[in-house]
């Protein structure tokens, strides 16, 4: 409802011809946030750019960067395509930001360190951050590094290797099946777990190495009727979305009851779907631990999330906090937003992580160095469930920093 | 087919003023960049006009040839993937200026144009617009499985710097590559107005009208569509490599359904009748879809809506729209239609308002925090957990829309009046 | 082997059949009106969200009965005030109304229902496997869905073959002037006949929401098979659309059954392929991940070599 202040400050507005008001604080720091706000895709990018506002605020709570300066992460639609992603990196830049965040899809994670390589290099005097909070194709920080890219999440060959380790402890093991999504990410996955089970368990037989088309799978009871039929013990995939969702439906529903080792078996709508079906067979591999939380402090603030959006309340991204607290260390670091001196200050930090883990960014290929968890589906010793379900992800098992550590090929240009 | 641009074939005069209008296009896309100068807007300004020769070379199929195809982003995805590998193959060493390269995308969507329309053109109507759409959705299937090729999702990339450099020009810059683009598309749509003017593009109306008589014209249906899809494809491959160019990677979704279904929606809404429609349709939905994304998080649903709306209320598409008012110009009748359109524009705008005061209220219902009960609209700033906002938009919404179905029929007399003494008193 | 071949015959006989269901009102909807609805999936998708909220209010059973109804006045309405009024400018204007259609009931289910996957299930009663085979469940669900699908095939053959609307219908579907001519209402028959089929549309929805996920992007997972199967089964015929249905539902579950790709055949046959082709994809890709491809591949052999269909009687 209009009160009368503001019905004045209206007529007021109107009255000088919308003279945009002069800011009274000094300016925020700028971050574009580049993922799919609308579309199929759009429940994941809305809920990361909550968190990631959630976190900028708790930034400026504790006084901002810069003394005082406020962070503020502004969404641009991607709708998760690679050629849209272009053209927001150029608004983005016409707008004059200097730090740009985006995690979804390695597609786009490859279009835009490419586009971001090429202008940086261009036109040196805009040039722009590029902080990757989620897209985990290795070949970002191998072949394809360059100086302007930061990953913060572990990449699909370190949370393979964290999977496999897990896997070699059942001496039982004899057959594994592997499926993915037909594309770079789906590859990669199945490439590292050919190449680690092959040198952990060369016992154990890859029953098959499926790829199916990626979003465009309608039912996967014949995937799981082969699966069955391969007379594999467990199952790898690196699915996510709308196909995780159907892979777990057709696997309760044929009753195939066996291991899931997964990347992304949890959150918008999965964990809730696989239910009591899942207990103690969904694994899932990851970074931030909520069950338990670890630390006091990481305890507050999942619960400070969960009091401000009690509907969509699972924080289940726990690697845009460092994203952004690392961002705001490294802006104070090097008393400026100039991507160059933020990039060079980022290099080799050193952070401690709400919950504990201390993490370091690699020099050599910009690769965060982070301990990795691997979570397990249960309803036991469940403190923050996810998808109202009662249902939530308990550490198992924790790989430390140097253990999950892969080496890189990347030789880093520096300019 | 009318076309906006006033050449005759009949008047004669020179070819600079025969072209006047091309001259005066070509002036004028050259000098846009100096008053658009933002970096956004040069982008904005390239997608637009690559957008522009894909859009007219699909109405070479649509409006000019009646083939309705579903899978036209064939031609501009394969466009983009020959020019890519082209430029990669190029920044090896051999002379290529990047200037030519669109022709590479050009060749290729010409013989795929070949290909395809080889055993696709045998008919027009619904066999040739499934058979578009089973080829479309095979060769989109097909570009994330043929690695080789396609790079897969992630596409191929190329550095356009790498080329070549003619006269010094390296194209660093977009603003550089604008001018390249520029001149493509003026160059495109010239061609493309001159082959409408050919027997051929005669042959093209006169198929699509009435195949049978074509045929005892002594013209072969066939041969005379599968030369406008070749030239079609051709065009479809020209704004492939220009994309090529522009975003230095071709991805899969150059070559989807989506793209195809882009390309039809914007022809149309500009107008599939008009030489100058796909123009105008190009711009507008460039400019929806990459302006209204960053207002509100339910662009898509305005898109439907606009496309349901066009449909039914202006069928001939927004160049229809203007061309109805032409004559009533030409007769300097336009001012006598200002009271009625202000008399229905009022009220279609409280309409408008009130649906998207709606929708946003709707909308922000279902996203906010807890707590956060205010939302910044129109420059106001809205309470959703009062009825105030939601009732005022309500009645915007509903009384606009009956007053302005009230005043519609006056409307309309008065704009048959208008034409109707635009034509001197003739019936139209 | 033997399991894999039976599981396979029973999930594309489920899945075949329920692009039956969204198939069989399509099929009457274009060869009526020659309107390729493209909204004909949202409303599919609609049915499923509808049938959500109604099952958490009072139940699936009466879900079952209602969404497909709601369904079916939504697409009795889009059809009375929007596509009457915009068929008279022509094909192309009408298929770019459904469209629009399309991006309207996506959003909107968006809009009311959130972005996010909702939790649909199946009613309890039907939650359990029905056998086992080989160890592999075949849910009871499964079997309630081939069950319906088989009843709405027999209902809708006798009504259109044994009732008098039937005969209408299908007189209307090839002389629509001659049966206006005869005093038959046809703008009705094609408001009731997109009606039914929009509430086939939403039943499909209904039954697949449980098996198959709802969630946004459930209509564009679809995509534009339906429209395979109405060309295939050739137009304006039910007993077509039901043999595509199947044809489509087993090649594509069967072909992700098959791992073999060129280059086993070019060894079976004693050529080896060189690693280093530029054509490696061709020789390596397997018939499994193909299998998106084939529908559409006999989608254009039909139309190229049998363009009335299997089983139509005219032309597209």
């Amino acid at each position: 409802m209009i009160d009368r202040r503001q019905f004045t400050r209206l007529a007021a507005a109107l009255a000088v011809g919308f003279v945009a008001a002069p800011s009274l604080a000094a300016d925020p720091v700028r971050v574009a946030f580049i993922d799919p706000l609308s579309g199929p895709f759009a429940a994941v990018g809305a809920s990361g750019l909550k968190q990631f506002q959630f976190i900028a605020n708790e930034i400026n709570k504790s006084g901002g960067v810069l003394g005082g300066r406020k962070i503020e992460v502004i969404g641009f639609d991607n709708k998760i395509s690679p050629k849209e992603s272009l053209i927001q990196l150029k608004r983005v830049i016409g707008d004059g930001i200097q730090v740009i965040v985006q995690g979804n899809s390695s597609g786009v994670a490859n279009a835009l360190t490419d586009a971001v390589a090429k202008h940086n290099e261009r036109e040196p005097s805009k040039r722009v951050l590029y902080l990757n909070y989620s897209a985990v194709d290795p070949s970002l920080t191998n072949e394809k590094c360059n100086y302007w890219h930061f990953r913060f999440d572990a990449n699909a060959d370190m949370k393979m290797n964290a999977l496999t380790d897990v896997i070699n402890t059942d001496k039982k093991m004899k057959s594994i099946y592997i499926i993915g999504q037909d594309y770079s990410f789906g590859k990669a996955v199945a490439a590292a777990a050919v190449r680690d089970l092959g040198l952990k368990r060369p016992d154990i037989k890859i029953a098959g190495n499926e790829l199916h088309p990626i979003g465009k799978v309608k039912d996967f009871s014949p995937y799981i009727a082969k699966i069955k039929a391969s007379g594999a013990q467990a199952v790898i995939t690196g699915n996510w979305g709308a196909d995780m969702l159907g892979l777990a439906k057709a696997a309760n529903d044929a009753g195939l009851e066996i291991p899931f080792y997964t990347y992304y078996a949890a959150a918008n709508g999965i964990t809730k779907a696989i239910g009591a079906g899942g207990v103690d067979k969904v694994r899932l591999v990851g970074e931030g631990a909520t069950n338990p939380p670890l630390t006091a402090e990481w305890r507050d603030v999942l619960k400070r999330f969960r009091a401000k959006y009690p509907d969509d309340r699972d924080f289940t991204q726990t690697r845009i906090a460092n994203t952004l607290q690392m961002l705001a260390l490294a802006i104070n670091k090097a008393k400026s937003t100039e991507p160059a001196k933020v990039a060079a200050a980022l290099e080799g930090m050193r952070y401690t992580t709400y919950w504990g883990d201390v993490v370091t960014m690699r020099a050599s290929d910009h690769q965060l160095q982070m301990p990795v968890r691997i979570f397990v589906h249960t309803n036991k010793n469940i403190e923050f469930d996810i998808d109202h379900s009662g249902y939530g992800l308990l550490t198992e098992s924790t790989v430390s920093a140097h253990v999950a550590s892969t080496p890189t090929t990347c030789k880093m240009q520096r300019p | 087919m009318s076309a906006i641009a006033p050449t005759s074939p009949r008047t004669g005069g020179t070819f600079l003023r025969r072209n006047a209008i091309w001259w005066v296009a070509l002036l004028f896309v050259l000098l846009l960049p100096q008053v658009a100068r933002s970096g956004t807007s040069i982008a904005v300004l390239n997608q637009m006009c690559i957008m522009v020769i894909f859009s007219l070379s699909y109405n070479m199929l649509l409006g000019q040839g009646g083939m309705l195809s579903f899978g036209h982003a064939v031609y501009f995805g394969l466009g983009g993937y020959f020019t890519i590998h082209l430029m990669k193959m190029a920044s090896g060493g051999f002379f290529m200026p990047l200037p030519l390269v669109p022709l590479a995308g050009g060749l290729a969507g010409l013989l795929f144009g070949l290909l395809f329309g080889s055993f696709s053109t045998n008919r027009a109507g619904t066999v040739f617009a499934m058979i578009s759409l089973g080829i479309g959705e095979m060769i989109a299937a097909s570009s994330l499985i043929f690695v080789k090729f396609s790079g897969g999702e992630e596409g191929i990339t190329a550095d356009r710097t790498d080329l070549t450099s003619l006269f010094g020009i390296r194209f660093r810059s977009e603003v550089d590559v604008y001018y390249l683009i520029a001149a493509w598309m003026v160059l495109s749509a010239w061609l493309m107005y001159r082959f409408s003017r050919t027997p051929v593009g005669r042959m093209a109306n006169a198929v699509r009208d009435n195949p049978e008589r074509a045929e005892f014209v002594g013209y072969s249906q066939k041969h005379v569509r599968l030369l406008s899809f070749m030239g079609a494809g051709f065009f479809a491959g020209i704004a492939g490599g220009l994309f090529a160019v522009n975003y230095e990677i071709v991805t899969e979704e150059t070559v989807n359904l989506v793209s195809s279904g882009t390309v039809l929606l914007q022809s149309y809404i500009g107008g599939v009748g008009f030489f100058a429609g796909p123009i105008v349709g190009a711009i507008v939905y460039t400019l929806l879809q990459t302006l209204l994304s960053n207002y509100t998080e339910i662009w898509a649903f305005y898109v439907g809506l606009i496309f349901v709306a066009t449909v039914m209320y202006a069928p001939t598409g927004l160049t229809g729209i203007i061309m109805m008012h032409l004559p009533i110009y030409r007769a300097g009748k336009l001012r006598s239609l200002a009271l009625p359109y202000l008399r229905i524009g009022v009220p279609a705008l409280c309409c408008t308002i009130g649906v998207i005061g709606l929708l946003e209220l709707l909308h922000f219902l279902s996203v906010r925090a807890v707590g956060q009960s205010t939302k910044r609209l129109f420059w106001l700033t809205l309470n959703v957990e009062q009825p105030f906002a939601w009732i005022i938009f309500s009645v915007l919404a509903v009384g606009g829309f009956l007053v302005a179905r009230r005043v519609a029929p006056s409307v309309l007399a008065a704009w048959e009046a208008a034409s109707l003494h635009a034509f001197g008193g003739r019936a139209r | 082997m033997l399991e894999l071949i039976v599981f396979s015959l029973l999930n594309g006989l489920v899945y075949g059949l329920l692009l039956f269901m969204l198939s069989s009102g399509l099929t009457l909807i274009f060869s009526m009106m020659g309107v390729l609805n493209f909204a004909h999936a949202s409303l599919y998708m609609l049915g499923a969200y509808l049938a959500y909220t109604i099952s958490l209010k009072i139940g699936f059973w009466p879900g079952l009965i209602i969404a497909p109804l709601l369904v079916g006045v939504v697409g009795a309405l889009i059809e009375r005030y929007g596509l009457r009024n915009v068929h008279r400018y022509g094909h192309v204007a009408e298929l770019i109304f459904t469209f629009g259609v399309a991006f309207l009931i996506e959003e909107s289910v968006q809009l009311v229902w959130g972005r996010q996957n909702v939790d649909y299930r199946e009613p309890e009663i039907l939650s359990f496997p029905l056998f086992t085979l080989w160890g592999t469940d075949f849910p009871a669900y499964k079997a309630f869905m081939l069950a319906i699908s088989v009843a709405i095939f027999i209902a809708l053959l006798l009504v259109l073959t044994r009732s008098r609307v039937g005969l209408i219908i299908q007189a209307a579907i090839t002389h629509p002037n001659q049966v206006a001519m005869l005093g038959h209402n046809v703008p009705l028959v094609f408001t009731g006949v997109f009606g039914v089929g929009s509430a086939l549309a939403g039943l499909a929805g209904v039954i697949a929401g449980p098996a198959l996920g709802t969630f946004p992007g459930m209509a564009a997972v679809l995509g534009s098979i339906v429209f395979v199967v109405i060309v295939v089964g050739g137009l304006g015929s039910l007993a077509g659309a039901f043999v595509a249905s199947l044809l489509i539902g087993m090649l594509q579950t069967f072909a992700v059954a098959v791992d073999y790709s060129l280059e086993d055949l070019f060894a079976a046959v004693g050529i080896t392929t060189s690693k280093t082709s530029a054509l490696i994809d061709l020789y390596t890709v397997t018939v499994a991940q193909i299998g998106p491809i084939l529908p559409y591949l006999l989608l254009v052999l039909i139309l190229i070599f049998r363009p009335t269909g299997l089983l139509g009687k005219r032309e597209v």
